[in-house]
C-alpha cells in the first residue's frame, strides 16, 4: 500500500494570552491509499487541531508550527506557501465539517457553492461546472437536483445539507477527504446515512479519508485503521480489530469501557476519571498517568516511546516494557482480548497465553 | 410579495395618520400662537387674521379641517410666509436637503464600509487602530463642530470651497455633505467591523478556505454579503440622522433646505409649516424603513418576504 500522507513529529502551539499552548506535542502517523483513518479522542485531545493543520487552515497569527513535517506529494505542507497551499485546498485535500447548519454560506445558492471548487481548481465552463455540480448532487442523494440546485441551504434539512457539503469537498475528487466528526451533528438516523454514503463514495472515487469522531461505534462501522489520541500525542494506533479487541494503552481501555455495549448488563457505564491535561503546562511523563490507575513511577517522569505490539500496532505506554510489571485490563477488555487471536488473553480461561 | 408591500403600505398610512394627530395637538402645547409677534395690531385685526387663518375656531374643528386637507394632500398656508402653500414651501426647498442627505448617505456608508472591511481583514494591526481611530472621531465629534472646522480650515483657510450658501451647485454641497456623512461613516465602519470578525469566524468562512479561495474571494465574495445584513437595519434610523442631522449643519452652511426651513418656522410658530415639515420627515423615514426592509430579502433569502408566492 502506499503512503498518500505522512505526518512526523509534528509539533504545533496556539500563542495566548495566556502563554503557549502545546496543542500537538510529536504526532506520527502515515495515511495509506484508498484507506480510512479514525482518529479517536476526548474533547481537546488535538484531534481537529492536527487535520486542521494538515489543511492549513489554523489562523496563522496565533498557531506556529514547532517541529515536523507533513509531507504530501514530495511535498512538506508545514512549509508550503500559502497561494500554493491555496490550490492543494479544495483540490487534493479536502474537508467536511463537524456542523452542517452552520459550514454553509447562508446567503449564497448550494450550486454556487459546490460548483465554487470546481472553477477554482479546473479550467471548466460554468456550464460544465454546473453539469459536474448536478451530478454531485445526485450522487449524495439529493432528490430534483436540477431544480434544488438554485436553492439556498436553509432550503434543506440538516442531513441533506451535510450530503452538499460532502458533494462540495467531494467536487474536484480529492485524493484525501477529511472528516472532522461528520456525523456528530446529525441524529442517529442520518448518521446511519451519511456513513453509508462516505464508504460508498470511498469505494466510488477510491480517496483515503481521516475520520475524527469521539463516536467509537462510528468508527467501528468506518474505519480501517484507528489512531487514539491523548493529551496533543497518538497513544496507541492499529488497525481497527487490533484497537477493539487487543487495545493496549490504559486510555485506550478507558475509553472502550466508557463505550454503551448491549452485551454487558452493567447498570453504571464506566468513566474515566479526572480531567485532560492543561496543555498550556503539559505534564511531564505520560500524559494520562494522572488518571490512570495503571500508572506507574517512571510514567510521572518520562514519556512512554511507542512499542511496538505488531507491524501495525503501537502503543505509547511503558506497560509494554520489557521490565515492566504484568497488569490485568478492566474485565471488559478481557472479555474483548480472549476473541483476538495474537492476544495475550486468547483462548485462555483467564490465565495468560 | 404584492400581498406583503399592500399590507406595509397600509401600515405606512395608518402610521402616517398616528404621527399627523400626535403632531397636531402637541404643537397646541407650545406657548404663544403664529400671531403673538404681530405686536402692531390691535385685538380686532389679531380677530380677523385668526380668521383668516382659520385659528379661531376650536381646536377639535381645527383638526377635522386640517385632517381633510392633508388627505387631499394639502398641507395648507404658511402663517409666516404670506400666504405661500407649504407645499410650495417645501417643493422649493427639497432638492438641496435630498442632494445633501443621498450624497452624504452614499460617500458615508461607502467609505464607512471599506474602513469596516480593511479594520475587520487586518484586525489588530495600525490599520485596525486608524479606522476605529477615525471611526470614534466621527461619533463623538458633533457634526456642528466637524462642519466649522470644514469651514474654517477647507473654506476660509484654504479658499478650496465655498464657505456656505448654495450658489456654486455641486462645489456648495460637498462640504456640508462630508460634515453629514461623518455620522453614517462611523456607524458603517463600527458595524461592518464587528460583523466581519464574527463572520470571519464562522464555519462556511472556514469551509470556503478549505475549498481552496484566497483571501480576497473569501472576504468578498463569502464574508461581505452576510456582514451586509446588521448594517441594513441601522441604515434606515441613519437615514432619518441624516435629516435630522441636516437642520444644524444646514444652518451653519446657510442652505436654503428644509432643515433650516424646519428651524425657522418652529422659531415664529408657523404651525402649517411645523405640521408640513415633521409630516415630510415622517414620510421619508417610513418609506426609507420600508426600503430597507425590502433591502433585507434581496441580501439575506432566509427572510425572503412571504405571502403571495413564497
Amino acid at each position: 500500500m502506499s503512503k498518500i500522507l505522512q505526518v512526523k513529529d509534528l509539533e504545533l502551539s496556539f500563542h495566548t494570552f495566556a502563554g503557549e499552548v502545546k496543542a500537538i506535542r510529536g504526532v506520527n502517523f502515515d495515511l495509506n491509499k484508498g484507506e480510512t483513518l479514525a482518529i479517536v479522542g476526548e474533547s481537546g485531545s488535538g484531534k481537529s487541531v492536527t487535520t486542521k493543520s494538515i489543511m492549513r487552515l489554523l489562523p496563522e497569527s496565533s498557531s506556529e508550527f514547532k517541529n515536523g513535517e507533513i509531507l504530501f506529494d514530495g511535498k512538506d505542507l508545514t512549509k508550503l506557501p500559502e497561494r500554493e497551499m491555496q490550490k492543494i485546498r479544495g483540490k487534493d485535500i479536502s474537508m467536511i465539517f463537524q456542523d452542517p447548519m452552520t459550514s454553509l454560506n447562508p446567503t449564497m445558492t448550494i450550486g454556487k457553492q459546490i460548483m465554487e471548487p470546481i472553477l477554482k481548481h479546473q479550467k471548466v465552463s460554468k456550464a460544465k461546472a454546473r453539469k459536474v455540480a448536478i451530478e454531485l448532487l445526485n450522487m449524495v442523494g439529493i432528490p430534483n437536483a436540477e431544480n434544488r440546485y438554485k436553492m439556498y441551504p436553509h432550503q434543506f434539512s440538516g442531513g441533506q445539507r451535510q450530503r452538499i457539503v460532502i458533494a462540495t469537498a467531494l467536487a474536484c475528487n480529492p485524493q484525501i477527504l477529511i472528516a472532522d466528526e461528520p456525523t456528530t451533528a446529525l441524529d442517529v438516523t442520518i448518521q446511519a446515512q451519511i456513513l453509508e454514503l462516505m464508504k460508498d463514495i470511498q469505494k466510488k472515487i477510491d480517496t483515503s479519508i481521516i475520520f475524527i469522531t469521539h463516536d467509537l461505534g462510528v468508527v467501528a462501522n468506518v474505519a480501517d485503521r484507528v489512531a487514539v489520541m491523548y493529551g496533543g500525542m497518538i497513544v496507541e494506533i492499529g488497525t481497527v480489530d487490533e484497537i477493539f479487541y487487543n487495545p493496549q494503552h490504559p486510555y485506550t481501555w478507558g475509553l472502550l469501557s466508557s463505550m454503551p455495549s448491549m452485551d454487558v448488563n452493567e447498570e453504571k457505564l464506566y468513566a474515566i476519571p479526572g480531567t485532560p491535561p492543561d496543555l498550556l503546562n503539559p505534564p511531564k511523563g505520560d500524559a494520562f498517568a494522572l488518571r490512570s490507575e495503571y500508572a506507574l513511577k517512571i510514567d510521572m517522569e518520562q514519556p512512554p516511546p511507542f512499542f511496538r505490539v505488531s507491524d501495525t500496532h503501537y502503543a505509547a505506554t511503558w506497560l509494554l516494557h520489557p521490565q515492566a510489571p504484568q497488569v490485568e485490563p478492566p474485565s471488559g477488555i478481557i472479555e474483548r482480548m480472549r476473541t483476538f487471536p495474537g492476544s495475550r488473553y486468547y483462548e485462555a480461561t483467564g490465565g495468560r497465553a | 410579495m404584492v400581498k406583503y408591500v399592500g399590507k406595509r403600505i397600509i401600515y405606512m398610512f395608518i402610521t402616517m395618520f398616528l404621527i399627523a394627530t400626535a403632531t397636531f395637538f402637541l404643537m397646541q402645547t407650545l406657548p404663544g400662537s403664529p400671531i403673538s409677534s404681530y405686536n402692531k395690531l390691535n385685538d380686532n385685526q389679531k380677530a380677523i387674521v385668526e380668521k383668516k387663518y382659520g385659528i379661531d375656531k376650536p381646536k377639535p374643528v381645527q383638526y377635522a379641517i386640517y385632517m381633510k386637507n392633508l388627505a387631499k394632500g394639502d398641507l395648507g398656508t404658511s402663517f409666516a410666509f404670506k400666504g405661500k402653500s407649504v407645499n410650495d414651501l417645501l417643493a422649493s426647498r427639497i432638492k438641496p436637503s435630498f442632494i445633501l442627505g443621498a450624497q452624504a448617505m452614499v460617500f458615508g456608508t461607502i467609505i464607512g464600509i471599506l474602513l469596516g472591511m480593511i479594520a475587520a481583514l487586518k484586525q489588530n494591526t495600525f490599520w485596525d487602530y486608524g479606522s476605529t481611530f477615525f471611526a470614534i472621531l466621527g461619533i463623538s465629534i458633533p457634526s456642528f463642530v466637524f462642519a466649522t472646522l470644514l469651514q474654517y480650515f477647507v473654506a476660509s483657510q484654504w479658499h478650496l470651497l465655498p464657505v456656505g450658501l448654495w450658489n456654486d451647485g455641486w462645489k456648495s454641497s460637498i462640504l456640508p455633505s462630508i460634515a453629514l456623512a461623518m455620522g453614517p461613516l462611523a456607524l458603517s465602519a463600527r458595524f461592518i467591523r464587528t460583523e466581519m470578525i464574527e463572520v470571519m469566524g464562522s464555519d462556511y468562512i472556514t469551509l470556503a478556505k478549505a475549498k481552496g479561495a484566497n483571501g480576497f474571494e473569501i472576504a468578498f465574495k463569502h464574508a461581505f454579503r452576510n456582514a451586509l445584513i446588521p448594517l441594513i437595519t441601522v441604515l434606515g434610523p441613519v437615514a432619518a440622522g441624516l435629516v435630522t442631522g441636516s437642520l444644524v449643519v444646514e444652518q451653519i452652511f446657510a442652505i436654503p433646505g428644509i432643515g433650516e426651513q424646519f428651524v425657522s418656522s418652529i422659531m415664529v410658530n408657523d404651525f402649517a409649516t411645523i405640521m408640513g415639515t415633521t409630516l415630510f420627515f415622517s414620510a421619508f423615514l417610513i418609506v426609507v424603513i420600508f426600503i430597507v426592509d425590502i433591502l433585507y430579502g434581496v441580501i439575506d433569502p432566509r427572510i425572503r418576504l412571504s405571502g403571495g408566492k413564497a
